[in-house]
Protein backbone atom coordinates (compact mmCIF):
# COMPACT_ATOMS: atom_id res chain seq x y z
CA UNK A 1 0.00 0.00 0.00
CA UNK A 2 1.27 3.31 -0.72
CA UNK A 3 -0.18 6.18 1.30
CA UNK A 4 0.47 8.65 -1.32
CA UNK A 5 -2.12 7.30 -3.61
CA UNK A 6 -4.42 7.83 -1.62
CA UNK A 7 -6.95 10.99 -1.38
CA UNK A 8 -9.95 12.82 -0.76
CA UNK A 9 -12.24 12.94 1.98
CA UNK A 10 -15.31 10.48 1.89
CA UNK A 11 -18.61 10.45 4.36
CA UNK A 12 -21.32 7.78 4.76
CA UNK A 13 -24.79 9.46 4.49
CA UNK A 14 -26.95 6.58 6.02
CA UNK A 15 -30.16 6.59 5.09
CA UNK A 16 -33.00 4.60 6.34
CA UNK A 17 -36.89 4.56 5.18
CA UNK A 18 -35.53 7.09 2.17
CA UNK A 19 -34.41 9.46 4.73
CA UNK A 20 -30.98 10.69 4.96
CA UNK A 21 -29.79 10.90 8.91
CA UNK A 22 -29.16 13.55 10.58
CA UNK A 23 -24.92 12.44 11.49
CA UNK A 24 -24.68 12.31 7.91
CA UNK A 25 -25.07 16.24 7.21
CA UNK A 26 -23.04 16.69 10.15
CA UNK A 27 -20.16 14.82 8.81
CA UNK A 28 -20.71 16.62 5.62
CA UNK A 29 -20.08 19.73 7.71
CA UNK A 30 -16.92 18.59 9.37
CA UNK A 31 -16.03 16.62 6.58
CA UNK A 32 -16.00 20.23 4.35
CA UNK A 33 -13.46 21.67 6.50
CA UNK A 34 -11.56 18.75 7.00
CA UNK A 35 -11.25 18.81 3.04
CA UNK A 36 -10.54 22.31 2.89
CA UNK A 37 -7.85 22.02 4.97
CA UNK A 38 -6.51 19.17 2.97
CA UNK A 39 -7.14 21.68 -0.59
CA UNK A 40 -9.15 18.13 -1.49
CA UNK A 41 -12.02 17.64 -2.46
CA UNK A 42 -15.29 15.55 -0.16
CA UNK A 43 -17.42 12.95 -1.55
CA UNK A 44 -20.33 11.85 -0.09
CA UNK A 45 -21.05 8.14 -0.34
CA UNK A 46 -24.89 7.32 -0.52
CA UNK A 47 -26.61 3.69 -0.49
CA UNK A 48 -29.91 2.18 -0.88
CA UNK A 49 -32.46 1.66 -3.46
CA UNK A 50 -34.10 4.49 -5.32
CA UNK A 51 -32.32 6.96 -3.58
CA UNK A 52 -30.68 8.98 -6.43
CA UNK A 53 -32.67 11.91 -6.03
CA UNK A 54 -31.54 12.43 -2.54
CA UNK A 55 -28.10 13.11 -4.13
CA UNK A 56 -28.16 16.64 -4.88
CA UNK A 57 -29.29 17.94 -1.17
CA UNK A 58 -26.06 16.32 0.28
CA UNK A 59 -24.23 18.53 -2.41
CA UNK A 60 -26.33 21.89 -0.85
CA UNK A 61 -24.97 20.40 2.30
CA UNK A 62 -21.13 20.78 1.58
CA UNK A 63 -20.59 17.84 -0.90
CA UNK A 64 -18.37 18.46 -3.93
CA UNK A 65 -19.28 14.57 -5.17
CA UNK A 66 -21.93 12.29 -4.28
CA UNK A 67 -21.20 8.20 -5.36
CA UNK A 68 -24.42 6.50 -5.57
CA UNK A 69 -24.96 2.86 -5.41
CA UNK A 70 -28.81 2.35 -6.13
CA UNK A 71 -29.54 -1.23 -5.75
CA UNK A 72 -32.28 -3.44 -4.47
CA UNK A 73 -30.54 -5.14 -2.32
CA UNK A 74 -29.19 -1.78 -0.57
CA UNK A 75 -33.18 -1.53 0.35
CA UNK A 76 -32.79 -2.32 3.78
CA UNK A 77 -29.46 -2.33 5.76
CA UNK A 78 -27.82 -5.63 5.87
CA UNK A 79 -23.86 -5.66 7.09
CA UNK A 80 -22.57 -7.49 3.61
CA UNK A 81 -24.03 -5.76 0.38
CA UNK A 82 -23.60 -2.34 2.93
CA UNK A 83 -19.81 -3.67 2.79
CA UNK A 84 -19.57 -5.06 -0.70
CA UNK A 85 -20.86 -1.71 -1.87
CA UNK A 86 -18.61 0.50 0.26
CA UNK A 87 -15.22 -1.58 -0.43
CA UNK A 88 -16.05 -1.37 -4.16
CA UNK A 89 -15.72 2.55 -3.77
CA UNK A 90 -12.85 2.55 -1.45
CA UNK A 91 -11.44 0.39 -4.03
CA UNK A 92 -11.99 2.20 -6.80
CA UNK A 93 -11.52 5.58 -5.46
CA UNK A 94 -8.73 5.00 -3.22
CA UNK A 95 -10.12 7.78 -0.46
CA UNK A 96 -7.41 9.20 2.25
CA UNK A 97 -10.55 9.82 4.99
CA UNK A 98 -13.57 7.55 5.17
CA UNK A 99 -15.83 9.13 8.42
CA UNK A 100 -18.84 6.78 9.35
CA UNK A 101 -21.57 7.96 11.63
CA UNK A 102 -21.21 6.00 14.96
CA UNK A 103 -25.20 4.30 14.93
CA UNK A 104 -26.05 1.09 15.53
CA UNK A 105 -26.02 0.70 11.02
CA UNK A 106 -21.78 2.12 11.25
CA UNK A 107 -20.86 0.43 14.35
CA UNK A 108 -21.84 -2.37 12.53
CA UNK A 109 -20.68 -1.40 8.84
CA UNK A 110 -17.48 0.41 10.00
CA UNK A 111 -15.52 -2.43 11.72
CA UNK A 112 -16.73 -5.25 8.92
CA UNK A 113 -15.10 -2.78 5.93
CA UNK A 114 -11.83 -2.26 7.93
CA UNK A 115 -11.37 -5.65 8.63
CA UNK A 116 -11.78 -6.23 4.70
CA UNK A 117 -9.40 -3.71 3.51
CA UNK A 118 -7.18 -4.22 6.54
CA UNK A 119 -6.97 -0.86 7.61
CA UNK A 120 -7.53 1.63 11.10
CA UNK A 121 -10.48 2.12 12.06
CA UNK A 122 -11.07 4.33 15.43
CA UNK A 123 -15.08 4.48 17.46
CA UNK A 124 -17.10 7.15 18.32
CA UNK A 125 -14.85 10.09 17.68
CA UNK A 126 -15.94 13.18 19.55
CA UNK A 127 -13.02 15.57 17.70
CA UNK A 128 -11.71 15.03 14.29
CA UNK A 129 -8.56 17.31 13.53
CA UNK A 130 -5.77 17.54 10.94
CA UNK A 131 -2.49 17.36 12.59
CA UNK A 132 0.82 19.24 11.45
CA UNK A 133 2.14 16.46 9.02
CA UNK A 134 -1.52 16.45 7.25
CA UNK A 135 -2.75 13.34 9.67
CA UNK A 136 -6.06 12.72 10.81
CA UNK A 137 -6.38 13.07 14.53
CA UNK A 138 -9.14 11.01 16.15
CA UNK A 139 -10.08 11.87 19.77
CA UNK A 140 -12.60 9.68 21.63
CA UNK A 141 -13.89 9.22 25.30
CA UNK A 142 -13.10 5.64 27.03
CA UNK A 143 -13.36 4.73 30.21
CA UNK A 144 -17.13 6.05 30.45
CA UNK A 145 -15.67 9.16 29.27
CA UNK A 146 -13.23 9.51 32.09
CA UNK A 147 -10.18 9.27 29.77
CA UNK A 148 -9.97 10.67 25.96
CA UNK A 149 -7.52 9.28 23.58
CA UNK A 150 -6.28 10.78 20.62
CA UNK A 151 -5.35 7.94 17.55
CA UNK A 152 -3.56 7.76 14.24
CA UNK A 153 -3.26 5.90 11.85
CA UNK A 154 -0.24 6.24 9.92
CA UNK A 155 0.79 3.59 8.02
CA UNK A 156 -2.19 2.26 6.04
CA UNK A 157 -5.13 4.01 4.29
CA UNK A 158 -7.70 5.30 4.71
CA UNK A 159 -7.66 6.69 7.72
CA UNK A 160 -11.33 5.34 8.92
CA UNK A 161 -13.47 6.49 12.04
CA UNK A 162 -16.76 6.56 13.16
CA UNK A 163 -17.76 10.00 14.55
CA UNK A 164 -21.32 10.51 17.85
CA UNK A 165 -23.97 11.48 16.36
CA UNK A 166 -24.65 14.95 17.26
CA UNK A 167 -20.94 16.08 17.70
CA UNK A 168 -20.35 18.02 14.33
CA UNK A 169 -22.12 20.90 13.08
CA UNK A 170 -23.77 20.55 10.17
CA UNK A 171 -23.48 23.66 7.47
CA UNK A 172 -26.30 25.95 6.21
CA UNK A 173 -28.15 24.47 3.59
CA UNK A 174 -27.13 26.62 -0.24
CA UNK A 175 -28.84 25.48 -2.90
CA UNK A 176 -26.48 27.26 -5.23
CA UNK A 177 -23.70 24.43 -4.71
CA UNK A 178 -23.52 22.14 -7.84
CA UNK A 179 -21.19 19.31 -7.85
CA UNK A 180 -20.50 15.96 -9.53
CA UNK A 181 -22.93 13.05 -9.26
CA UNK A 182 -21.66 9.44 -9.76
CA UNK A 183 -23.97 6.67 -10.37
CA UNK A 184 -22.22 3.45 -9.62
CA UNK A 185 -23.35 -0.18 -10.06
CA UNK A 186 -21.90 -3.20 -7.50
CA UNK A 187 -21.73 -6.64 -8.64
CA UNK A 188 -22.87 -8.12 -5.29
CA UNK A 189 -21.88 -12.20 -4.62
CA UNK A 190 -23.80 -14.55 -2.86
CA UNK A 191 -22.70 -13.98 -0.05
CA UNK A 192 -25.53 -10.82 0.39
CA UNK A 193 -28.00 -13.48 1.23
CA UNK A 194 -26.21 -15.37 4.12
CA UNK A 195 -28.31 -12.97 6.40
CA UNK A 196 -32.44 -13.09 5.49
CA UNK A 197 -34.29 -9.94 7.00
CA UNK A 198 -37.81 -11.47 7.52
CA UNK A 199 -39.49 -8.54 9.42
CA UNK A 200 -38.64 -4.97 9.88
CA UNK A 201 -40.71 -3.46 12.70
CA UNK A 202 -40.27 0.54 13.82
CA UNK A 203 -40.72 1.51 17.37
CA UNK A 204 -42.97 3.84 18.66
CA UNK A 205 -41.06 6.60 20.19
CA UNK A 206 -41.15 6.09 23.64
CA UNK A 207 -39.95 7.95 26.47
CA UNK A 208 -35.99 7.75 27.14
CA UNK A 209 -35.02 7.02 30.44
CA UNK A 210 -32.98 9.54 32.07
CA UNK A 211 -29.89 7.84 31.87
CA UNK A 212 -30.04 7.56 27.80
CA UNK A 213 -31.07 11.41 27.65
CA UNK A 214 -28.81 13.61 25.91
CA UNK A 215 -30.65 16.85 27.16
CA UNK A 216 -32.28 16.75 30.76
CA UNK A 217 -33.99 19.43 32.55
CA UNK A 218 -33.98 18.67 36.11
CA UNK A 219 -36.19 20.15 38.48
CA UNK A 220 -35.59 20.63 42.57
CA UNK A 221 -37.28 22.36 45.80
CA UNK A 222 -37.75 25.26 43.98
CA UNK A 223 -39.93 24.20 41.56
CA UNK A 224 -42.48 24.42 44.23
CA UNK A 225 -45.62 22.46 42.65
CA UNK A 226 -46.58 19.25 40.66
CA UNK A 227 -48.58 21.90 38.07
CA UNK A 228 -45.44 23.72 37.91
CA UNK A 229 -43.27 20.85 36.62
CA UNK A 230 -45.39 20.88 33.31
CA UNK A 231 -43.14 23.99 32.63
CA UNK A 232 -40.21 21.93 32.77
CA UNK A 233 -41.55 19.16 30.06
CA UNK A 234 -42.44 22.01 27.75
CA UNK A 235 -38.43 23.10 28.46
CA UNK A 236 -37.59 19.88 27.73
CA UNK A 237 -40.08 19.06 24.74
CA UNK A 238 -38.60 22.48 22.95
CA UNK A 239 -35.25 20.94 23.21
CA UNK A 240 -36.10 17.18 22.55
CA UNK A 241 -34.91 16.73 25.47
CA UNK A 242 -36.53 14.73 29.10
CA UNK A 243 -37.17 15.79 32.33
CA UNK A 244 -35.34 14.66 35.79
CA UNK A 245 -35.38 15.77 39.01
CA UNK A 246 -33.95 15.81 42.57
CA UNK A 247 -34.91 13.93 45.41
CA UNK A 248 -36.48 16.57 47.00
CA UNK A 249 -38.73 17.56 44.24
CA UNK A 250 -39.51 13.03 43.82
CA UNK A 251 -39.79 13.11 47.58
CA UNK A 252 -42.66 16.03 47.47
CA UNK A 253 -44.20 13.55 45.21
CA UNK A 254 -43.73 16.01 42.27
CA UNK A 255 -42.21 13.70 39.83
CA UNK A 256 -41.94 9.73 39.84
CA UNK A 257 -39.15 8.12 41.57
CA UNK A 258 -37.65 6.80 38.32
CA UNK A 259 -36.38 10.09 36.99
CA UNK A 260 -34.64 11.05 40.38
CA UNK A 261 -31.04 11.86 39.68
CA UNK A 262 -28.34 11.27 42.80
CA UNK A 263 -26.60 8.85 44.64
CA UNK A 264 -29.46 7.59 45.47
CA UNK A 265 -31.28 7.74 42.00
CA UNK A 266 -29.66 7.41 38.77
CA UNK A 267 -26.21 8.89 37.43
CA UNK A 268 -26.58 10.63 34.38
CA UNK A 269 -24.07 12.27 31.91
CA UNK A 270 -26.44 14.62 28.92
CA UNK A 271 -24.57 16.17 26.63
CA UNK A 272 -26.69 19.58 28.53
CA UNK A 273 -28.01 19.14 32.43
CA UNK A 274 -30.62 22.51 32.85
CA UNK A 275 -31.00 22.62 36.75
CA UNK A 276 -34.01 24.31 37.71
CA UNK A 277 -34.19 25.29 41.38
CA UNK A 278 -31.58 22.79 42.82
CA UNK A 279 -29.68 23.51 45.48
CA UNK A 280 -27.29 21.24 44.91
CA UNK A 281 -26.82 18.74 47.63
CA UNK A 282 -23.79 16.72 47.74
CA UNK A 283 -25.99 13.46 47.04
CA UNK A 284 -27.37 14.85 43.91
CA UNK A 285 -24.16 16.41 42.21
CA UNK A 286 -22.09 13.29 42.72
CA UNK A 287 -25.19 11.75 40.23
CA UNK A 288 -24.78 14.73 37.61
CA UNK A 289 -21.41 16.26 37.73
CA UNK A 290 -20.15 14.62 35.12
CA UNK A 291 -22.67 16.12 32.74
CA UNK A 292 -20.82 17.70 29.24
CA UNK A 293 -22.44 21.04 29.98
CA UNK A 294 -24.36 22.43 33.07
CA UNK A 295 -26.65 25.58 33.59
CA UNK A 296 -28.15 26.32 36.89
CA UNK A 297 -30.79 28.50 37.56
CA UNK A 298 -31.33 29.48 41.21
CA UNK A 299 -32.82 32.39 43.34
CA UNK A 300 -30.32 31.76 45.67
CA UNK A 301 -26.95 33.16 44.73
CA UNK A 302 -25.02 30.92 47.22
CA UNK A 303 -26.74 27.58 46.28
CA UNK A 304 -23.77 24.84 46.01
CA UNK A 305 -25.24 23.88 42.41
CA UNK A 306 -23.32 27.29 41.08
CA UNK A 307 -19.84 25.29 42.14
CA UNK A 308 -20.64 22.80 39.47
CA UNK A 309 -22.27 25.05 36.57
CA UNK A 310 -20.89 25.94 33.74
CA UNK A 311 -23.20 28.75 33.29
CA UNK A 312 -24.92 29.82 36.50
CA UNK A 313 -28.18 32.28 36.43
CA UNK A 314 -28.95 33.81 39.86
CA UNK A 315 -32.98 34.28 39.20
CA UNK A 316 -36.07 33.22 39.50
CA UNK A 317 -37.11 30.05 37.50
CA UNK A 318 -40.78 30.86 37.33
CA UNK A 319 -39.81 34.00 35.09
CA UNK A 320 -36.73 32.47 33.73
CA UNK A 321 -38.01 29.19 32.10
CA UNK A 322 -41.12 30.45 30.03
CA UNK A 323 -38.51 33.71 28.57
CA UNK A 324 -36.59 30.68 27.92
CA UNK A 325 -38.77 28.81 25.86
CA UNK A 326 -40.06 31.39 23.88
CA UNK A 327 -36.23 31.86 23.13
CA UNK A 328 -36.37 28.30 21.89
CA UNK A 329 -38.91 28.51 19.73
CA UNK A 330 -37.43 31.80 17.58
CA UNK A 331 -34.75 29.92 16.73
CA UNK B 1 -23.33 -27.81 18.19
CA UNK B 2 -20.24 -25.97 19.00
CA UNK B 3 -20.20 -22.36 20.35
CA UNK B 4 -17.54 -20.02 21.02
CA UNK B 5 -17.88 -16.97 23.12
CA UNK B 6 -15.20 -14.29 23.34
CA UNK B 7 -15.22 -12.69 26.83
CA UNK B 8 -12.98 -9.71 28.00
CA UNK B 9 -11.77 -9.12 31.37
CA UNK B 10 -12.67 -5.55 32.29
CA UNK B 11 -12.11 -3.34 35.12
CA UNK B 12 -15.92 -2.27 36.73
CA UNK B 13 -15.86 0.99 35.28
CA UNK B 14 -18.52 2.34 37.60
CA UNK B 15 -15.88 1.56 40.36
CA UNK B 16 -13.26 3.87 38.67
CA UNK B 17 -13.16 7.09 40.56
CA UNK B 18 -10.85 10.16 39.74
CA UNK B 19 -8.44 11.55 41.56
CA UNK B 20 -10.07 14.97 42.52
CA UNK B 21 -6.90 16.35 42.49
CA UNK B 22 -4.63 14.92 39.83
CA UNK B 23 -7.65 14.47 37.36
CA UNK B 24 -6.15 10.66 36.29
CA UNK B 25 -7.72 7.30 37.09
CA UNK B 26 -8.02 5.65 40.08
CA UNK B 27 -7.31 1.73 39.28
CA UNK B 28 -5.74 0.39 41.90
CA UNK B 29 -8.66 -2.03 43.59
CA UNK B 30 -11.14 -1.51 41.27
CA UNK B 31 -12.52 -5.06 40.85
CA UNK B 32 -12.30 -7.17 37.66
CA UNK B 33 -15.59 -8.02 36.18
CA UNK B 34 -16.91 -10.12 32.62
CA UNK B 35 -17.63 -7.14 30.37
CA UNK B 36 -21.40 -7.44 30.74
CA UNK B 37 -22.35 -7.40 27.18
CA UNK B 38 -19.78 -10.67 26.79
CA UNK B 39 -21.84 -12.02 29.42
CA UNK B 40 -25.35 -11.85 28.23
CA UNK B 41 -23.74 -13.48 25.34
CA UNK B 42 -22.33 -16.16 27.40
CA UNK B 43 -25.85 -16.87 28.61
CA UNK B 44 -27.21 -17.04 25.61
CA UNK B 45 -24.47 -19.81 24.56
CA UNK B 46 -25.42 -21.73 27.89
CA UNK B 47 -29.15 -21.29 27.21
CA UNK B 48 -28.28 -23.16 24.00
CA UNK B 49 -26.63 -25.42 26.15
CA UNK B 50 -29.38 -26.71 28.10
CA UNK B 51 -31.97 -27.03 25.73
CA UNK B 52 -29.50 -28.72 22.84
CA UNK B 53 -26.94 -29.78 24.66
CA UNK B 54 -24.32 -27.15 22.81
CA UNK B 55 -20.48 -27.82 23.75
CA UNK B 56 -19.95 -24.19 25.05
CA UNK B 57 -16.12 -22.69 24.96
CA UNK B 58 -15.51 -19.59 26.37
CA UNK B 59 -12.17 -17.83 24.73
CA UNK B 60 -10.07 -14.52 26.03
CA UNK B 61 -6.80 -12.79 25.67
CA UNK B 62 -5.28 -11.34 28.10
CA UNK B 63 -2.97 -11.42 30.74
CA UNK B 64 -2.67 -14.33 33.06
CA UNK B 65 -5.19 -12.79 35.60
CA UNK B 66 -7.98 -12.92 33.05
CA UNK B 67 -8.20 -16.85 34.06
CA UNK B 68 -10.42 -15.37 36.71
CA UNK B 69 -12.73 -13.85 33.90
CA UNK B 70 -12.53 -17.73 32.62
CA UNK B 71 -12.68 -19.36 35.76
CA UNK B 72 -16.39 -17.33 36.63
CA UNK B 73 -17.32 -18.83 32.89
CA UNK B 74 -16.63 -22.56 33.47
CA UNK B 75 -18.59 -22.35 37.18
CA UNK B 76 -21.46 -20.66 34.82
CA UNK B 77 -21.36 -23.57 33.07
CA UNK B 78 -19.13 -23.26 30.46
CA UNK B 79 -17.28 -26.35 28.91
CA UNK B 80 -13.96 -25.08 28.20
CA UNK B 81 -12.23 -22.01 28.51
CA UNK B 82 -9.05 -20.96 26.55
CA UNK B 83 -6.38 -18.35 27.26
CA UNK B 84 -5.05 -16.40 24.41
CA UNK B 85 -1.84 -15.10 26.45
CA UNK B 86 1.78 -13.98 25.24
CA UNK B 87 3.70 -10.63 25.15
CA UNK B 88 3.09 -10.76 21.16
CA UNK B 89 -0.33 -9.86 21.64
CA UNK B 90 0.26 -6.38 23.66
CA UNK B 91 -0.86 -3.17 22.68
CA UNK B 92 -2.73 -4.67 19.77
CA UNK B 93 -5.80 -2.27 18.55
CA UNK B 94 -9.05 -3.83 17.48
CA UNK B 95 -8.09 -5.17 14.27
CA UNK B 96 -5.11 -6.98 15.86
CA UNK B 97 -7.00 -8.40 18.50
CA UNK B 98 -9.89 -9.46 16.48
CA UNK B 99 -6.60 -10.80 14.14
CA UNK B 100 -6.11 -13.19 17.23
CA UNK B 101 -8.73 -14.18 18.25
CA UNK B 102 -9.82 -15.39 15.06
CA UNK B 103 -6.55 -17.81 14.35
CA UNK B 104 -7.45 -19.06 17.64
CA UNK B 105 -11.36 -20.33 17.05
CA UNK B 106 -10.14 -20.92 13.67
CA UNK B 107 -8.56 -24.06 15.82
CA UNK B 108 -11.66 -24.91 17.37
CA UNK B 109 -15.00 -26.41 15.80
CA UNK B 110 -17.88 -23.73 15.79
CA UNK B 111 -21.10 -23.48 14.57
CA UNK B 112 -21.69 -20.16 16.16
CA UNK B 113 -19.64 -17.42 17.80
CA UNK B 114 -20.60 -15.00 20.46
CA UNK B 115 -19.09 -12.16 21.07
CA UNK B 116 -20.40 -9.35 23.17
CA UNK B 117 -21.33 -6.43 21.71
CA UNK B 118 -18.96 -3.46 23.38
CA UNK B 119 -16.86 -3.67 25.82
CA UNK B 120 -17.15 -1.28 28.92
CA UNK B 121 -13.55 0.13 29.43
CA UNK B 122 -13.38 0.99 25.41
CA UNK B 123 -16.81 0.95 24.03
CA UNK B 124 -15.41 0.23 20.53
CA UNK B 125 -18.12 -2.76 19.25
CA UNK B 126 -15.50 -3.62 16.35
CA UNK B 127 -13.67 -6.78 17.87
CA UNK B 128 -16.46 -9.38 17.02
CA UNK B 129 -17.64 -7.60 13.12
CA UNK B 130 -13.81 -7.95 12.33
CA UNK B 131 -13.65 -11.41 14.16
CA UNK B 132 -16.38 -12.15 11.79
CA UNK B 133 -14.65 -10.94 8.48
CA UNK B 134 -11.40 -12.61 9.80
CA UNK B 135 -13.54 -16.14 9.57
CA UNK B 136 -15.68 -15.15 6.38
CA UNK B 137 -18.61 -15.44 8.68
CA UNK B 138 -22.12 -13.64 8.38
CA UNK B 139 -22.53 -10.92 11.25
CA UNK B 140 -25.42 -9.80 13.17
CA UNK B 141 -24.84 -6.86 15.92
CA UNK B 142 -27.07 -5.63 18.63
CA UNK B 143 -28.71 -8.95 19.17
CA UNK B 144 -31.63 -8.70 22.03
CA UNK B 145 -32.82 -12.54 21.28
CA UNK B 146 -31.94 -15.81 19.27
CA UNK B 147 -33.62 -18.70 18.55
CA UNK B 148 -32.43 -21.66 17.05
CA UNK B 149 -34.20 -23.91 13.96
CA UNK B 150 -32.63 -25.96 12.67
CA UNK B 151 -29.20 -25.18 10.97
CA UNK B 152 -30.95 -21.93 11.33
CA UNK B 153 -30.33 -18.78 14.08
CA UNK B 154 -33.72 -16.41 14.24
CA UNK B 155 -32.25 -12.86 15.49
CA UNK B 156 -33.50 -9.92 16.88
CA UNK B 157 -30.94 -7.30 16.10
CA UNK B 158 -31.60 -4.03 17.79
CA UNK B 159 -31.48 -0.41 16.12
CA UNK B 160 -32.50 2.89 17.30
CA UNK B 161 -35.74 3.03 15.73
CA UNK B 162 -36.95 -0.26 15.90
CA UNK B 163 -35.64 -4.13 15.30
CA UNK B 164 -35.54 -6.19 12.16
CA UNK B 165 -35.94 -9.77 12.76
CA UNK B 166 -33.45 -11.75 10.30
CA UNK B 167 -32.67 -15.18 9.48
CA UNK B 168 -29.52 -16.52 9.18
CA UNK B 169 -27.91 -20.02 8.21
CA UNK B 170 -24.88 -21.60 10.62
CA UNK B 171 -22.11 -20.52 11.07
CA UNK B 172 -22.53 -17.32 11.87
CA UNK B 173 -21.06 -14.92 14.19
CA UNK B 174 -23.86 -12.68 16.81
CA UNK B 175 -22.33 -9.96 18.96
CA UNK B 176 -24.98 -9.49 22.29
CA UNK B 177 -26.41 -6.93 24.36
CA UNK B 178 -26.63 -7.01 27.74
CA UNK B 179 -30.48 -6.45 27.93
CA UNK B 180 -30.68 -9.75 25.94
CA UNK B 181 -30.96 -11.74 29.00
CA UNK B 182 -30.61 -11.79 32.74
CA UNK B 183 -26.68 -13.98 33.49
CA UNK B 184 -26.98 -16.57 35.64
CA UNK B 185 -24.83 -17.16 38.89
CA UNK B 186 -22.20 -19.16 39.37
CA UNK B 187 -23.26 -22.77 41.22
CA UNK B 188 -21.85 -24.18 44.02
CA UNK B 189 -21.00 -27.06 41.82
CA UNK B 190 -20.00 -25.10 39.06
CA UNK B 191 -17.33 -23.80 41.10
CA UNK B 192 -15.89 -26.85 42.80
CA UNK B 193 -15.71 -28.05 38.84
CA UNK B 194 -14.70 -24.76 37.48
CA UNK B 195 -11.38 -25.46 39.76
CA UNK B 196 -10.81 -29.07 38.62
CA UNK B 197 -11.15 -28.05 34.86
CA UNK B 198 -8.06 -26.76 33.71
CA UNK B 199 -8.07 -23.54 31.91
CA UNK B 200 -6.04 -24.12 28.40
CA UNK B 201 -3.56 -21.74 27.55
CA UNK B 202 -2.33 -20.98 23.90
CA UNK B 203 0.58 -18.26 23.30
CA UNK B 204 1.59 -17.42 20.03
CA UNK B 205 3.47 -20.69 18.67
CA UNK B 206 -0.24 -22.19 19.44
CA UNK B 207 -2.39 -19.91 16.69
CA UNK B 208 -1.29 -19.70 13.06
CA UNK B 209 -0.96 -16.41 12.47
CA UNK B 210 1.20 -13.94 10.83
CA UNK B 211 3.59 -12.36 13.84
CA UNK B 212 3.45 -9.18 12.05
CA UNK B 213 -0.47 -8.39 12.43
CA UNK B 214 -0.28 -8.84 16.40
CA UNK B 215 0.17 -7.07 19.02
CA UNK B 216 1.46 -3.02 19.04
CA UNK B 217 3.32 -3.94 15.68
CA UNK B 218 0.50 -5.19 14.10
CA UNK B 219 -2.06 -2.81 14.54
CA UNK B 220 -2.94 -0.07 12.05
CA UNK B 221 -4.34 2.85 14.89
CA UNK B 222 -1.96 4.06 17.46
CA UNK B 223 -2.34 6.20 20.50
CA UNK B 224 -1.08 9.83 19.74
CA UNK B 225 -1.59 10.55 23.22
CA UNK B 226 -4.22 10.08 25.93
CA UNK B 227 -5.81 12.18 28.83
CA UNK B 228 -8.16 12.90 31.28
CA UNK B 229 -10.31 15.80 30.95
CA UNK B 230 -9.44 17.10 34.01
CA UNK B 231 -10.54 19.42 36.54
CA UNK B 232 -13.34 21.46 35.23
CA UNK B 233 -12.77 25.28 34.53
CA UNK B 234 -14.74 27.49 37.62
CA UNK B 235 -18.26 28.44 35.40
CA UNK B 236 -19.58 31.75 35.03
CA UNK B 237 -22.61 33.01 37.23
CA UNK B 238 -24.63 36.01 36.12
CA UNK B 239 -27.54 37.44 37.97
CA UNK B 240 -29.86 38.54 34.87
CA UNK B 241 -33.48 39.62 33.81
CA UNK B 242 -35.59 36.70 32.72
CA UNK B 243 -35.17 38.03 28.78
CA UNK B 244 -31.50 38.55 29.06
CA UNK B 245 -31.07 35.40 30.85
CA UNK B 246 -33.07 33.27 28.37
CA UNK B 247 -30.85 34.95 25.30
CA UNK B 248 -27.53 33.58 27.31
CA UNK B 249 -28.67 30.38 27.74
CA UNK B 250 -29.75 29.98 23.98
CA UNK B 251 -26.27 31.77 22.81
CA UNK B 252 -24.46 29.01 24.89
CA UNK B 253 -27.04 26.07 23.54
CA UNK B 254 -25.95 27.45 20.01
CA UNK B 255 -22.52 27.23 20.96
CA UNK B 256 -22.62 23.78 22.10
CA UNK B 257 -24.00 22.81 18.84
CA UNK B 258 -27.55 21.74 20.47
CA UNK B 259 -29.54 24.33 19.20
Amino acid sequence: MNINDYSGVFVFCEERNGIVSKVSYELIGRGRDIADTLNEKLTAILLGNNILNKANELIHYGADRVIVVDDENLEIYTTEAYTQAFVKIINDEKPEIVLIGATSIGRDLGPRISARIKTGLTADCTSLEIGEENELLMTRPAFGGNIMATIICPNTRPQMSTVRPGVMQMKKKDESRTGEIKDVKVNFTDNVNRVKVIEVVKKEKEEKGIDEATILVSGGRGVGSKDNFEILQKLADSLEGTVSASRAAVDAGWADRSKQVGQTGTTVRPDVYIACGISGAIQHVAGMESSEYIIAINKDSEAPIFEVADLGIVGDIHKIVPELIKEIKTV
Amino acid sequence: MNIVVCIKQVPDTTEVKLDPIKGTLIRDGVPSIINPDDKSGLEAALNLKDEYDAHVTVLTMGPPQAKNALREALAMGADEAILLTDRKFAGADTLATSTTLAAAIKNLKYDLVIAGRQAIDGDTAQVGPQIAEHLDLPQVSYVSDLLKKDDFVIIRREFEDGYHMLEVKLPCLITTLSEMNKPRYMSVGGVVEAYEKEIITWTCDDITVDIEKLGLNGSPTKVKKSFTKGIKDPGEIHELAPTEASKLIVQRLKEKHII
